[in-house]
Protein backbone atom coordinates (compact mmCIF):
# COMPACT_ATOMS: atom_id res chain seq x y z
CA UNK A 1 0.00 0.00 0.00
CA UNK A 2 1.44 3.62 -0.70
CA UNK A 3 0.37 6.43 0.97
CA UNK A 4 1.56 8.86 -2.60
CA UNK A 5 0.22 6.26 -5.69
CA UNK A 6 -2.68 4.09 -5.58
CA UNK A 7 -1.80 0.31 -5.49
CA UNK A 8 -1.49 -1.09 -8.71
CA UNK A 9 -3.69 -3.36 -9.42
CA UNK A 10 -1.82 -6.56 -9.38
CA UNK A 11 -0.78 -5.71 -5.86
CA UNK A 12 -4.54 -5.64 -4.74
CA UNK A 13 -5.09 -9.45 -6.82
CA UNK A 14 -1.88 -10.63 -4.89
CA UNK A 15 -2.43 -9.37 -1.94
CA UNK A 16 -3.26 -12.99 0.10
CA UNK A 17 -0.57 -14.76 -1.58
CA UNK A 18 1.82 -12.20 -0.76
CA UNK A 19 1.15 -11.57 2.46
CA UNK A 20 1.01 -15.82 2.71
CA UNK A 21 4.53 -15.90 1.23
CA UNK A 22 5.73 -13.05 4.00
CA UNK A 23 3.94 -14.94 6.86
CA UNK A 24 5.80 -18.48 5.62
CA UNK A 25 9.09 -16.71 5.08
CA UNK A 26 9.34 -15.14 7.87
CA UNK A 27 8.19 -18.10 10.38
CA UNK A 28 10.64 -20.56 8.30
CA UNK A 29 13.37 -17.88 9.46
CA UNK A 30 12.20 -17.81 13.21
CA UNK A 31 12.46 -22.00 13.18
CA UNK A 32 15.44 -21.87 11.53
CA UNK A 33 16.91 -19.35 13.84
CA UNK A 34 15.34 -21.02 16.75
CA UNK A 35 16.96 -24.29 15.36
CA UNK A 36 20.32 -22.74 15.43
CA UNK A 37 20.14 -21.46 19.10
CA UNK A 38 18.84 -24.45 20.37
CA UNK A 39 21.33 -26.56 18.47
CA UNK A 40 24.43 -24.98 19.05
CA UNK A 41 23.16 -24.60 22.92
CA UNK A 42 22.96 -28.21 22.73
CA UNK A 43 26.49 -29.02 20.99
CA UNK A 44 28.31 -26.60 23.71
CA UNK A 45 26.74 -28.29 26.68
CA UNK A 46 27.63 -31.49 25.54
CA UNK A 47 31.09 -30.42 24.80
CA UNK A 48 31.49 -28.73 28.26
CA UNK A 49 30.35 -32.10 30.03
CA UNK A 50 33.20 -33.43 27.78
CA UNK A 51 36.29 -31.37 28.71
CA UNK A 52 36.96 -32.86 32.01
CA UNK A 53 36.96 -35.98 30.85
CA UNK A 54 39.46 -34.83 28.27
CA UNK A 55 41.82 -32.71 30.29
CA UNK A 56 42.30 -35.96 32.46
CA UNK A 57 43.03 -37.85 29.80
CA UNK A 58 46.21 -35.67 28.69
CA UNK A 59 47.06 -34.75 32.17
CA UNK A 60 47.37 -38.36 32.35
CA UNK A 61 49.23 -39.21 29.42
CA UNK A 62 51.98 -36.33 30.18
CA UNK A 63 52.52 -37.99 33.50
CA UNK B 1 -5.76 9.53 -11.20
CA UNK B 2 -5.46 5.89 -12.23
CA UNK B 3 -8.45 3.55 -10.99
CA UNK B 4 -7.86 0.25 -8.75
CA UNK B 5 -9.28 -2.51 -9.42
CA UNK B 6 -10.02 -5.23 -6.89
CA UNK B 7 -11.25 -7.64 -9.76
CA UNK B 8 -9.45 -11.13 -8.93
CA UNK B 9 -8.80 -13.11 -11.86
CA UNK B 10 -11.08 -16.31 -11.41
CA UNK B 11 -8.45 -19.03 -12.59
CA UNK B 12 -5.44 -17.21 -10.81
CA UNK B 13 -3.78 -19.31 -7.90
CA UNK B 14 -4.63 -17.54 -4.13
CA UNK B 15 -2.57 -18.23 -1.34
CA UNK B 16 -5.35 -21.04 0.25
CA UNK B 17 -4.56 -22.63 -3.57
CA UNK B 18 -0.95 -23.59 -2.61
CA UNK B 19 -1.89 -24.69 0.87
CA UNK B 20 -4.23 -26.96 -0.95
CA UNK B 21 -1.33 -28.19 -3.05
CA UNK B 22 0.28 -29.82 0.01
CA UNK B 23 -2.99 -31.54 1.06
CA UNK B 24 -3.28 -30.61 4.45
CA UNK B 25 -5.83 -32.99 5.21
CA UNK B 26 -3.49 -36.02 4.52
CA UNK B 27 -0.67 -33.46 6.48
CA UNK B 28 -2.47 -33.49 9.18
CA UNK B 29 -2.52 -37.82 9.68
CA UNK B 30 1.27 -36.88 8.84
CA UNK B 31 1.57 -34.60 11.61
CA UNK B 32 -0.02 -36.37 14.49
CA UNK B 33 1.84 -40.05 13.43
CA UNK B 34 4.88 -38.68 13.19
CA UNK B 35 4.57 -36.60 16.59
CA UNK B 36 3.20 -39.90 17.72
CA UNK B 37 6.76 -41.65 16.77
CA UNK B 38 8.73 -38.63 18.21
CA UNK B 39 6.89 -38.72 21.66
CA UNK B 40 6.31 -42.14 22.42
CA UNK B 41 10.36 -42.80 21.59
CA UNK B 42 12.89 -43.66 24.64
CA UNK B 43 14.80 -40.51 23.86
CA UNK B 44 13.68 -37.23 24.68
CA UNK B 45 13.78 -34.47 22.08
CA UNK B 46 14.32 -31.11 22.71
CA UNK B 47 11.19 -29.47 22.02
CA UNK B 48 12.38 -26.93 19.19
CA UNK B 49 14.17 -29.84 17.27
CA UNK B 50 11.35 -31.86 17.60
CA UNK B 51 9.03 -28.95 16.81
CA UNK B 52 11.19 -28.31 13.66
CA UNK B 53 11.29 -32.02 12.61
CA UNK B 54 7.75 -32.57 12.67
CA UNK B 55 7.56 -28.64 9.86
CA UNK B 56 9.87 -30.31 8.15
CA UNK B 57 8.24 -34.04 7.81
CA UNK B 58 4.99 -32.25 7.29
CA UNK B 59 6.86 -30.02 4.54
CA UNK B 60 8.00 -33.46 2.95
CA UNK B 61 4.35 -35.12 2.84
CA UNK B 62 2.76 -31.94 1.77
CA UNK B 63 5.72 -31.41 -1.37
CA UNK B 64 4.89 -35.45 -2.31
CA UNK B 65 1.63 -34.20 -2.26
CA UNK B 66 1.84 -31.37 -4.73
CA UNK B 67 3.95 -33.69 -6.51
CA UNK B 68 1.03 -36.62 -6.95
CA UNK B 69 -1.11 -33.79 -7.87
CA UNK B 70 1.13 -32.54 -10.62
CA UNK B 71 0.93 -36.31 -12.20
CA UNK B 72 -2.13 -37.21 -11.65
CA UNK B 73 -4.19 -33.69 -13.16
CA UNK B 74 -5.61 -36.23 -15.69
CA UNK B 75 -7.23 -38.44 -13.17
CA UNK B 76 -8.09 -35.55 -10.81
CA UNK B 77 -10.15 -33.52 -13.09
CA UNK B 78 -12.64 -36.68 -13.99
CA UNK B 79 -12.93 -38.02 -10.69
CA UNK B 80 -15.78 -35.80 -8.70
CA UNK B 81 -13.57 -36.09 -5.41
CA UNK B 82 -10.77 -34.71 -6.89
CA UNK B 83 -11.88 -32.51 -9.76
CA UNK B 84 -11.98 -29.31 -7.19
CA UNK B 85 -7.95 -29.37 -6.75
CA UNK B 86 -5.72 -26.45 -7.79
CA UNK B 87 -4.55 -28.07 -10.74
CA UNK B 88 -7.40 -29.96 -12.15
CA UNK B 89 -9.12 -26.72 -11.54
CA UNK B 90 -6.45 -24.38 -13.58
CA UNK B 91 -5.77 -22.59 -10.17
CA UNK B 92 -1.87 -23.72 -10.39
CA UNK B 93 0.21 -24.87 -13.31
CA UNK B 94 0.82 -28.67 -13.50
CA UNK B 95 4.87 -27.38 -13.91
CA UNK B 96 4.27 -24.97 -11.04
CA UNK B 97 3.26 -27.76 -8.71
CA UNK B 98 5.84 -30.22 -9.82
CA UNK B 99 8.51 -27.09 -9.10
CA UNK B 100 7.08 -26.28 -5.72
CA UNK B 101 6.94 -30.14 -4.84
CA UNK B 102 10.52 -30.98 -5.97
CA UNK B 103 11.95 -27.88 -4.53
CA UNK B 104 10.12 -28.69 -1.25
CA UNK B 105 10.95 -32.01 -0.91
CA UNK B 106 14.48 -31.32 -1.18
CA UNK B 107 14.40 -28.49 1.41
CA UNK B 108 12.57 -30.85 3.49
CA UNK B 109 15.19 -33.95 3.41
CA UNK B 110 17.96 -31.44 3.92
CA UNK B 111 16.85 -29.22 6.52
CA UNK B 112 14.99 -32.70 8.30
CA UNK B 113 18.85 -34.06 8.49
CA UNK B 114 20.50 -31.00 9.69
CA UNK B 115 17.41 -30.07 12.41
CA UNK B 116 17.90 -34.04 13.52
CA UNK B 117 19.53 -36.82 12.08
CA UNK B 118 20.43 -38.01 8.46
CA UNK B 119 18.64 -41.70 9.45
CA UNK B 120 15.20 -39.74 9.53
CA UNK B 121 16.09 -37.50 6.74
CA UNK B 122 16.76 -40.53 4.71
CA UNK B 123 13.59 -42.34 5.51
CA UNK B 124 11.88 -39.46 4.75
CA UNK B 125 13.39 -38.98 1.31
CA UNK B 126 12.54 -42.59 0.70
CA UNK B 127 8.93 -41.92 1.44
CA UNK B 128 8.55 -39.03 -1.16
CA UNK B 129 10.16 -41.46 -3.66
CA UNK B 130 8.18 -44.07 -2.49
CA UNK B 131 4.58 -42.04 -2.65
CA UNK B 132 5.35 -40.03 -5.63
CA UNK B 133 7.32 -42.59 -7.91
CA UNK B 134 6.76 -45.86 -7.11
CA UNK B 135 2.86 -44.82 -6.08
CA UNK B 136 1.73 -42.32 -7.70
CA UNK B 137 3.79 -42.90 -11.32
CA UNK B 138 4.10 -46.29 -11.16
CA UNK B 139 1.21 -48.44 -9.11
CA UNK B 140 -1.68 -46.46 -9.18
CA UNK B 141 -2.42 -46.97 -12.65
CA UNK B 142 -1.01 -50.57 -13.28
CA UNK B 143 -2.29 -52.97 -10.45
CA UNK B 144 -4.99 -53.06 -8.07
CA UNK B 145 -2.80 -53.93 -5.18
CA UNK B 146 -2.04 -50.10 -5.59
CA UNK B 147 -3.44 -49.15 -2.46
CA UNK B 148 -1.81 -52.55 -0.36
CA UNK B 149 1.44 -51.37 -1.92
CA UNK B 150 1.15 -47.15 -2.20
CA UNK B 151 -0.28 -47.72 1.42
CA UNK B 152 3.59 -47.76 2.58
CA UNK B 153 3.92 -44.52 1.91
CA UNK B 154 1.27 -43.24 4.48
CA UNK B 155 3.19 -45.60 7.21
CA UNK B 156 6.78 -43.95 7.30
CA UNK B 157 5.53 -40.76 9.25
CA UNK B 158 5.76 -42.66 12.97
CA UNK B 159 8.66 -44.61 11.76
CA UNK B 160 10.68 -40.88 10.76
CA UNK B 161 9.30 -39.88 14.24
CA UNK B 162 10.79 -42.21 16.24
CA UNK B 163 14.01 -41.93 14.09
CA UNK B 164 14.19 -38.33 14.72
CA UNK B 165 14.62 -39.00 18.51
CA UNK B 166 17.08 -42.38 18.90
CA UNK B 167 18.59 -42.11 15.19
CA UNK B 168 17.31 -45.63 14.46
CA UNK B 169 14.87 -48.18 13.44
CA UNK B 170 13.37 -50.63 16.32
CA UNK B 171 10.68 -53.11 16.30
CA UNK B 172 8.36 -50.69 17.63
CA UNK B 173 8.27 -48.37 14.99
CA UNK B 174 8.33 -51.16 12.45
CA UNK B 175 5.08 -52.22 14.40
CA UNK B 176 3.93 -48.84 14.03
CA UNK B 177 4.94 -48.60 10.44
CA UNK B 178 2.73 -51.98 10.21
CA UNK B 179 -0.21 -50.68 11.70
CA UNK B 180 -0.88 -47.82 9.17
CA UNK B 181 0.33 -50.24 6.20
CA UNK B 182 -2.36 -52.63 7.79
CA UNK B 183 -4.97 -50.28 8.08
CA UNK B 184 -4.81 -48.63 4.73
CA UNK B 185 -6.34 -50.99 2.90
CA UNK B 186 -9.83 -51.67 4.59
CA UNK B 187 -9.68 -48.05 5.22
CA UNK B 188 -9.50 -47.25 0.74
CA UNK B 189 -11.38 -50.37 -0.40
CA UNK B 190 -14.38 -49.46 2.42
CA UNK B 191 -14.26 -45.60 0.27
CA UNK B 192 -14.08 -47.68 -2.81
CA UNK B 193 -17.01 -49.50 -2.36
CA UNK B 194 -18.97 -46.63 -2.30
CA UNK B 195 -17.04 -44.29 -4.91
CA UNK B 196 -16.65 -46.90 -6.89
CA UNK B 197 -17.87 -45.09 -10.28
CA UNK B 198 -15.26 -42.23 -9.69
CA UNK B 199 -12.75 -44.65 -9.82
CA UNK B 200 -13.93 -46.85 -12.51
CA UNK B 201 -14.36 -42.97 -14.50
CA UNK B 202 -10.98 -42.53 -13.83
CA UNK B 203 -9.68 -45.98 -15.39
CA UNK B 204 -7.76 -46.31 -11.88
CA UNK B 205 -7.37 -49.81 -11.47
CA UNK B 206 -8.71 -50.17 -7.71
CA UNK B 207 -9.63 -54.19 -6.47
CA UNK B 208 -13.28 -52.82 -6.64
CA UNK B 209 -12.96 -51.81 -10.68
CA UNK B 210 -11.12 -55.75 -11.55
CA UNK B 211 -12.04 -57.60 -9.49
CA UNK B 212 -15.66 -56.50 -7.97
CA UNK B 213 -16.91 -55.54 -4.92
CA UNK B 214 -17.80 -59.13 -3.50
CA UNK B 215 -13.82 -59.48 -3.46
CA UNK B 216 -12.79 -56.27 -2.09
CA UNK B 217 -15.72 -57.28 0.73
CA UNK B 218 -13.72 -60.49 1.22
CA UNK B 219 -10.23 -58.45 1.35
CA UNK B 220 -11.51 -55.68 3.36
CA UNK B 221 -12.25 -58.80 6.18
CA UNK B 222 -9.29 -60.46 5.83
CA UNK B 223 -6.70 -57.23 6.26
CA UNK B 224 -9.25 -56.20 9.22
CA UNK B 225 -8.24 -59.53 11.00
CA UNK B 226 -4.71 -59.02 10.45
CA UNK B 227 -5.01 -55.29 11.34
CA UNK B 228 -6.35 -57.07 14.99
CA UNK B 229 -3.29 -58.74 15.63
CA UNK B 230 -0.67 -55.94 14.37
CA UNK B 231 -2.66 -53.30 16.72
CA UNK B 232 -2.96 -55.50 19.79
CA UNK B 233 0.99 -56.71 19.04
CA UNK B 234 1.58 -53.70 19.50
CA UNK B 235 0.73 -53.36 22.47
CA UNK B 236 3.58 -55.67 24.07
CA UNK B 237 6.16 -54.01 23.25
CA UNK B 238 7.81 -50.98 25.30
CA UNK B 239 5.92 -48.53 23.88
CA UNK B 240 2.53 -50.20 24.85
CA UNK B 241 0.53 -50.79 28.13
CA UNK B 242 -2.80 -51.16 29.86
CA UNK B 243 -4.51 -48.75 28.43
CA UNK B 244 -3.47 -48.71 24.77
CA UNK B 245 -3.91 -52.45 24.27
CA UNK B 246 -7.55 -52.36 26.14
CA UNK B 247 -8.37 -49.57 23.94
CA UNK B 248 -6.69 -51.66 21.12
CA UNK B 249 -8.65 -55.05 21.28
CA UNK B 250 -12.25 -53.06 21.65
CA UNK B 251 -11.66 -50.51 18.71
CA UNK B 252 -10.23 -53.53 16.43
CA UNK B 253 -12.74 -55.99 17.60
CA UNK B 254 -15.19 -53.00 16.24
CA UNK B 255 -13.47 -52.55 13.47
CA UNK B 256 -13.98 -56.21 12.80
CA UNK B 257 -17.60 -56.22 13.58
CA UNK B 258 -18.28 -53.62 10.70
CA UNK B 259 -15.91 -55.53 8.45
CA UNK B 260 -18.16 -59.05 8.86
CA UNK B 261 -21.43 -56.51 8.59
CA UNK B 262 -19.16 -55.60 4.91
CA UNK B 263 -18.30 -58.91 4.11
CA UNK B 264 -22.17 -60.09 4.62
CA UNK B 265 -23.61 -57.90 3.03
CA UNK B 266 -24.45 -58.04 -1.53
CA UNK B 267 -24.69 -55.64 -3.55
CA UNK B 268 -28.70 -55.01 -3.65
CA UNK B 269 -28.94 -54.62 0.27
CA UNK B 270 -25.52 -52.02 -0.14
CA UNK B 271 -27.42 -49.77 -2.43
CA UNK B 272 -31.13 -50.46 -0.81
CA UNK B 273 -29.45 -48.17 2.15
CA UNK B 274 -26.96 -45.85 -0.11
CA UNK B 275 -23.40 -47.60 1.23
CA UNK B 276 -24.33 -47.10 5.12
CA UNK B 277 -22.60 -49.85 6.92
CA UNK B 278 -19.14 -48.85 4.12
CA UNK B 279 -19.72 -45.62 4.94
CA UNK B 280 -19.88 -45.83 8.40
CA UNK B 281 -16.83 -48.33 8.44
CA UNK B 282 -14.49 -45.91 6.52
CA UNK B 283 -15.54 -43.55 9.30
CA UNK B 284 -14.47 -45.43 11.88
CA UNK B 285 -11.44 -46.27 10.57
CA UNK B 286 -10.14 -42.62 10.60
CA UNK B 287 -11.17 -42.32 14.00
CA UNK B 288 -9.35 -45.84 14.93
CA UNK B 289 -5.99 -44.71 13.89
CA UNK B 290 -6.41 -41.50 15.65
CA UNK B 291 -7.59 -43.21 18.79
CA UNK B 292 -4.90 -45.62 18.91
CA UNK B 293 -2.04 -43.06 18.07
CA UNK B 294 -3.74 -40.97 21.08
CA UNK B 295 -3.52 -43.94 23.16
CA UNK B 296 0.55 -44.72 22.72
CA UNK B 297 0.85 -40.87 23.29
CA UNK B 298 -0.59 -41.20 26.67
CA UNK B 299 0.85 -44.38 27.55
CA UNK B 300 3.92 -42.22 26.97
CA UNK B 301 2.77 -39.41 28.87
CA UNK B 302 2.12 -41.16 31.79
CA UNK B 303 5.31 -43.61 32.04
CA UNK B 304 6.86 -40.62 34.17
CA UNK B 305 4.25 -41.07 36.71
CA UNK B 306 4.91 -44.98 36.84
CA UNK B 307 1.54 -45.04 35.27
CA UNK B 308 1.95 -46.38 31.62
CA UNK B 309 3.45 -49.10 30.11
CA UNK B 310 3.07 -52.66 31.72
CA UNK B 311 4.44 -51.40 35.23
Amino acid sequence: MSFFHPEHELHVRRRSRNLGMLGVLFGLVVVIFGLTMVKVRLEGESVGRGAPAQVQVESGASK
Amino acid sequence: MVEVSSYEYPDEAQFGDYCALLKPRVMSLVVFTALAGLLVAPVAVHPMVGFASILFIAIGAGASGALNMWWDADIDAVMRRTARRPVPAGKVAPREAMAIGATLSVMAVVMLGLAANFVAAGLLAFTIFFYAVIYTMWLKRWTPQNIVIGGAAGAFPPMIGWAVATGSVSIESVLMFALIFIWTPPHFWALALFMNDDYSKAGIPMLTVTHGRRTTRNHILAYTVLLFAVAVGLGFTSVGGIVYTTLAVVLSLWFLKGAVAIWRRDEAAAEADNYKVERGVFRFSILYLFLLFGALMLEAALRPYALGGWG
